[in-house]
């Protein structure tokens, strides 16, 4: 467009000269060395005004050869590790699960495999429920069949979806669903622990009192099953729990609301009870567009802090990643540019997920089977130890897509 | 510890150190020392004090310059209005300050699309808006590829393209002839070019000279050929670089993520200047390698691993699919990730309304902190309640801690419903409160003669909690 109005005004075509010095130039090139000091009288004779143009400076000094540099790699040295954290027990280690498995130990921030090779691969459980919930469209297509039925719907998050555990919500005895006791979900305990072998995590109901009437019972109940009781806050009296679970080997999950203080705070209540190894941290997850920036800098913050020495926060994260649905943009019907919901939904969760996972979270709760298989692929892909080969590389920039 | 890895410490006193100390105000603050504390916070630019421009204070003008120079340059693409700037990074993560310049998202047209597809093309990037938390979200730029191969239809397309937008443009083409004639149609409008190699680099650096563009460094997964090829192009004068390092997919992700974290690290943290430039991220690569896979999948793969890089560092990403679906995720992951951790994120106190409340509506109050106000007015309009909610000014904290705090107290839920003339909307005099904030309820009627009803602590539960306790 200037070079247009440019043209107008001095009456020559720009563009054409333009192609035509580019042309010269090009010719002149071949004998670059040679001819530089005619290439300069050149320039400076005719078309140094030309709007565009730029006189070459220093001409002498352009290299004629690449100039060769070692790129050196950043490494940093971390005081400490993160805690290891196992999950279920076997037959031979007490409990009835087919296998066990260990979150944490990473002696580097997530994925810098430049420091330090994945010590263990990040993990997901799927979130199981108790009795019939609201759920989006977008996840309840996939779920509907074993609604309400938790053991089915346990079978079907490990054998169709792949999760690597399940978490059994047992919102039943929310005092404002159905108020049920801690007593009545052992069963449905039972029933999940017969359908799956894989571990398990024990989920409350956010009541602090139905919550630790709940892990007393499931304590004492299950001795020896290494569940993940989900979770422990600062408003629970946390002494009888905290010594069951621990009488019965059973971890917890330390939840706070996106405070590293009062994460640190909750751990040092905690150690009085229980080891490090007992214990997985819950920083807080807030939806991609919905405080997914503190959640992720929080946990960003927490893992350097716990690799450089912070021990009361160099726990094992785990994520409530299914709270990115709590995104209206995640669920909700809007206009026909932004369809169809049923990607843009699991999307969101696997958005917030990925996110997250840069940040150092070690177990992901999530909901939606196409995100649970897309960050289980690129866990793999990250965890492989395996190498981007050049020579593979595709043109990009000519293919025809 | 090199001058650069230390620089996001830098006090008041050593910017003010270099200043004139005229107190002039030229710089529209009170005085020197003032203007000092700006400059450390980056609210205001150097540039702004005139005195520190005259000859005498060259050196100290020079000096400062330098010291605040950030470890990745920021880089202009474009010009006018529409100029881009990227990259600008002070520090590595987000809580160690703040980022600068959100990642630039590019959507590619090429030479062999019609003009009707490159046109709307342009027009769904251009016009692409969505509006969050008071912000316009928005695309930034297009890149054109040659995949011709043809210096003509490159051309042509260029013109297309220049016809329909002033957005900045990054012109993609592998023969530098083909580039050129590309450039040829946009001499000043300074598009990002793509790319000097190991092999193209010369010639590249000539049309980047000629045309004052700012240039891509491509070495896929080679960072010695990268850092080889910014030293000798920098030898060659150019000084606006952007790095591209490969995007790789499946067994290629990890090094991608690597060579992008290494980088981003050594610029930032080892004060490495051959490091300290944007980043480009190129998540379309996925559909020049999708053999079978159906499109909606590769538009999956794309979208994800867009977000991925935004989270790694990228500061410019080029993507093909232009779903709204797609960019929708991504452009509220950047605009998350870019957002001021340094800034409590507060909306504005005052009164909403949410559905059709009258007379005989429940009234709730909410603290301003944006995340809790965004995830009450959500609970509030997916449980479709008519409803009025006032929004307390608790200088940006969260219920719990600001009841704790006492930034949130019961003078200033009193205050706020007198100020908010609630009382003429509403018959009744009952205001519910967050269950977090149970402590101040008896204060809260004491002050307001309000009926307070402790409401959920968690305002998902406010849509069962109307149906078992609300009567007006």
């Amino acid at each position: 467009m200037a070079a247009k109005k440019d043209s107008k005004d001095s009456g020559i075509d720009v563009t054409e000269l333009l192609e035509l010095i580019t042309k010269l130039q090009n010719l002149e090139l071949h004998d670059f060395q040679l001819e530089a000091k005619n290439l300069e009288l050149r320039v400076d004779g005719g078309v140094a005004s030309i709007p565009g143009f730029k006189l070459p400076s220093a001409i002498p000094t352009k290299p004629a050869a690449l100039l060769q540099q070692t790129f050196t790699s950043p490494i940093e040295n971390y005081s400490s590790s993160i805690a290891e954290v196992k999950l279920g027990a076997t037959k031979s280690e007490g409990g009835t699960r087919g296998r066990s498995i260990t979150i944490g130990g990473e002696k580097a921030p997530a994925f810098y495999t430049f420091e330090s090779p994945v010590i263990h691969k990040p993990v997901v459980t799927l979130d199981v429920f108790d009795m019939e919930v609201p759920l989006s469209k977008a996840v309840k297509m996939h779920v509907k069949e074993v609604m309400g039925d938790p053991a089915a719907w346990a079978k079907l998050a490990v054998e169709k979806f792949g999760a690597d555990m399940v978490t059994i919500h047992l919102i039943s005895i929310d005092p404002l669903l159905k108020d049920a006791s801690a007593k009545s979900t052992l069963t449905t305990i039972e029933n999940v622990m017969q359908a799956v072998d894989v571990p398990l995590v024990i989920g409350g109901c956010g009541d602090p009192e139905k919550d630790t009437a709940l892990f007393e019972e499931v304590s004492k109940a299950f001795p020896g099953e290494r569940f993940l009781l989900s979770s422990f806050t600062r408003d629970m009296n946390l002494e009888n729990i905290a010594k069951l679970a621990k009488e019965n080997n059973h971890a917890v999950l330390s939840f706070t609301p996106m405070d590293l203080n009062m994460a640190r705070e909750l751990n040092r209540k905690l150690y009085d009870y229980l080891g490090k190894e007992d214990i997985v941290m819950d920083l807080s997850t807030a939806a991609l567009g919905y405080g997914l920036d503190y959640a992720f800098t929080n946990m960003e913050r927490a893992r350097l802090s716990g690799l450089l020495g912070d021990g009361e926060l160099a726990h094992p994260m785990s994520s409530g990643t299914t709270n990115a649905w709590a995104a209206r943009e995640a669920w909700l019907k809007m206009e026909d540019k932004w369809e169809p919901r049923e990607l843009r939904g699991p999307l969101w969760e696997v958005t917030t997920a990925l996110t997250l996972l840069l940040s150092g979270v070690d177990m992901f709760m999530m909901i939606h089977p196409a995100a649970v298989k897309t960050l289980k692929d690129v866990i793999n892909n990250l965890s492989s130890g395996k190498k981007a080969d050049p020579s593979k590389y595709v043109d990009w920039v000519s293919a025809k897509i | 510890m090199s001058q650069k890895a230390a620089k996001k410490e830098l006090s008041p006193i050593d910017i003010y150190k270099l200043l004139p100390k005229t107190n002039c105000k030229e710089c529209g603050q009170e005085n020197c020392m003032a203007f000092a504390t700006k400059i450390v916070a980056r609210e205001v630019d150097i540039d702004q004090c005139k005195p520190l421009q005259k000859p005498e204070n060259a050196k100290n003008f020079k000096i400062l310059h330098e010291m605040l120079k950030p470890p990745v340059k920021e880089v202009i693409i474009g010009v006018g209005d529409k100029a881009r700037k990227v990259g600008g990074k002070l520090v590595m993560y987000r809580h160690e300050f703040t980022y600068f310049n959100p990642t630039a998202i590019a959507v590619d047209v090429t030479d062999e699309m019609t003009e009707a597809e490159i046109v709307s093309r342009i027009k769904s990037t251009e016009n692409f808006s969505y509006e969050y938390i008071g912000n316009t979200l928005k695309l930034d730029m297009i890149a054109v590829r040659s995949t011709s191969g043809d210096a003509d239809k490159f051309k042509n397309c260029l013109k297309k393209v220049s016809e329909t937008t002033n957005l900045p443009l990054i012109l993609c083409a592998l023969n530098p002839s083909v580039l050129e004639a590309g450039i040829m149609v946009i001499p000043k409008a300074r598009p990002l070019l793509y790319a000097a190699t190991l092999t193209n680099w010369k010639d590249l650096a000539e049309l980047a000279l000629m045309y004052n563009c700012p240039l891509v460094a491509s070495a896929p997964n080679d960072l010695n050929g990268l850092v080889t090829l910014v030293k000798t192009l920098q030898a060659y004068g150019i000084q606006d670089l952007v790095l591209d390092p490969g995007t790789f997919f499946n067994d290629g992700l990890a090094d991608t993520l690597n060579n992008f974290t290494m980088l981003r690290r050594a610029a930032t943290k080892a004060g490495d200047e051959l490091a300290g430039f944007p980043l480009l991220g190129l998540p379309l690569t996925i559909w020049a390698n999708k053999g079978d896979l159906a499109d909606d999948l590769v538009k999956w793969r794309e979208a994800y691993t867009a977000g991925m890089l935004i989270t790694r560092f990228a500061d410019i990403i080029i993507l093909h699919s232009t779903d709204g679906w797609v960019q929708l995720p991504n452009v509220i992951l950047r605009q998350n990730i870019y957002t001021d951790p340094r800034k409590p994120v507060a909306v504005a106190a005052g009164l909403k309304e949410f559905g059709t409340p009258n007379e005989n509506s429940p009234v709730f109050f909410t603290s301003n902190f944006a995340l809790t106000y965004y995830t009450v007015a959500s609970d509030l309009e997916s449980s479709k309640i008519n409803a009025y909610l006032i929004i307390v000014d608790a200088e940006g904290s969260a219920i719990d801690s600001g009841v704790a705090g006492r930034k949130l107290t019961a003078e200033k839920v009193a205050d706020a419903i007198k100020a908010t003339g609630i009382e003429n909307k509403v018959k009744h005099r009952k205001i519910i409160i967050p269950g977090k904030a149970s402590r101040i309820s008896g204060e809260i009627e004491e002050l307001s003669g309000w009926q307070v009803l402790v409401g959920p602590r968690d305002s998902s539960e406010i849509a069962k909690y109307l149906i078992d306790k609300w009567q007006p």
